[in-house]
């Protein structure tokens, strides 16, 4: 548990790195989730130790959303003024979204056979 | 400050100022939604999360606590979200053979869904005028609250909001899918796992291994692509729109 902990905060920490070296508006741990992707594909293997530290924190992974969330007491203004037109946007664009995904991937299942 | 009297607002003033009660409180709160979640058979609805925001936040705003206040203690759950975001390579790696088997599909969808859900979002949300700060916010919204939030702190949003939105349309993805599925007749559980991953990530995923594991695999892996993709696609396409 603590070795694959080590090997994932490692993972973060490199990321935060390159982000801040090239400037990458995109978040350090994402780039630390494309090293480790990219390393398990490209060796065939992923570390049995980042499995069951990954696997245990992938647990509760929503659990890590309720501090930030709470935060959301600070913008009550902002939510009751523009909060219908949001429920809208989401409902909308939601329904798209997975319709078009859907359709797209269908398309091109359809002529591999072993789709359904 | 010591305990000293039975007092209760001094009772909280005392509470308020130990780190590890607010780390208790979030702690607590969660559990108490994760049981309403399973007593009502893990309805989308009954989202622990949201439950337990709307807990945590009641008692902030009833105490008058700050919330700078409250996070001196429950940041030690939010710094796990880091380590939590590099182990979702971990769906992409258990589910690999299904990328080798249908890298085209999975290719086009993911990057045409990516493209769809932030596009569609940017574009709503300036036809019905919404505020800057909103449309970044709203942005990364198809994607865990893991990357979402990190995603709006770069491109100048509000990750509180951001990670409520991303429940929102985690909710909203998961009650919407079958009913959708069904109006379009896609009947393959792997095309609407994968459209449920993408556009609903870790709660539509919940959604869609409550219904098939064909498609709760297909949804993890989807959940995980999008997370990559919208995190180079938000701040690209945000330049272009503004």
């Amino acid at each position: 548990m603590l070795e694959g902990l080590t090997i994932l905060i490692f993972l973060q920490f490199t990321g935060e790195l390159i982000a801040g070296v090239t400037r990458l508006p995109i978040p350090g741990p994402v780039i630390g989730l494309a090293l480790l992707a990219g390393f398990a594909l490209w060796r065939g293997r992923m570390p049995e130790p980042v499995v069951t530290a990954g696997d245990a924190i992938l647990r509760h992974l929503s659990l890590l959303f309720v501090p930030a969330g709470v935060g959301l007491i600070a913008f009550g203004d902002r939510l009751a003024r523009e909060g219908l037109l949001i429920v809208i946007v989401l409902v909308l664009s939601t329904a798209i979204t997975m319709t078009v995904t859907a359709l797209v991937f269908r398309a091109l299942t359809r002529d591999d056979g072993d789709a359904a | 400050m010591t305990l000293r009297s039975l007092d209760p607002s001094a009772f909280w003033i005392y509470l308020a100022e130990q780190p590890l009660f607010f780390l208790a409180i979030t702690l607590a709160a969660y559990l108490v939604g994760d049981r309403i979640a399973a007593a009502t058979g893990r309805h989308p609805l009954a989202n622990p999360v949201l439950i337990a925001i709307l807990l945590v936040g009641t008692a902030l705003l009833v105490s008058g606590t700050s919330h700078a206040r409250y996070f001196e203690g429950a940041r030690f759950v939010h710094v796990l979200l880091g380590p939590a975001t590099v182990a979702l390579a971990l769906p992409i790696w258990r589910n690999r053979a299904l990328i080798a088997r249908h890298w085209r599909a999975i290719g086009a969808a993911l990057g045409i869904g990516a493209l769809v859900g932030i596009g569609s979002t940017l574009i709503l949300a300036r036809l019905l005028g919404l505020s800057g700060a909103t449309l970044a916010s709203l942005a990364p919204k198809s994607v865990t609250a893991a990357i979402a939030m990190g995603i709006a702190e770069q491109v100048g949003g509000t990750p509180p909001l951001t990670a409520v939105l991303v429940i929102a349309t985690g909710i909203l993805g998961a009650v919407m899918v079958t009913p959708l599925m069904n109006l379009l007749r896609i009947r393959d559980y792997a095309a609407r796992g994968f459209a449920v991953g993408i556009a609903a990530h870790g709660i539509g995923t919940a959604r869609a291994l409550q219904v098939n594991e064909k498609a709760g695999a297909y949804a993890a892996l989807g959940m995980a692509l999008n997370g990559l993709v919208t995190a180079i696609l938000v701040p690209l396409l945000l330049f272009l729109f503004r």
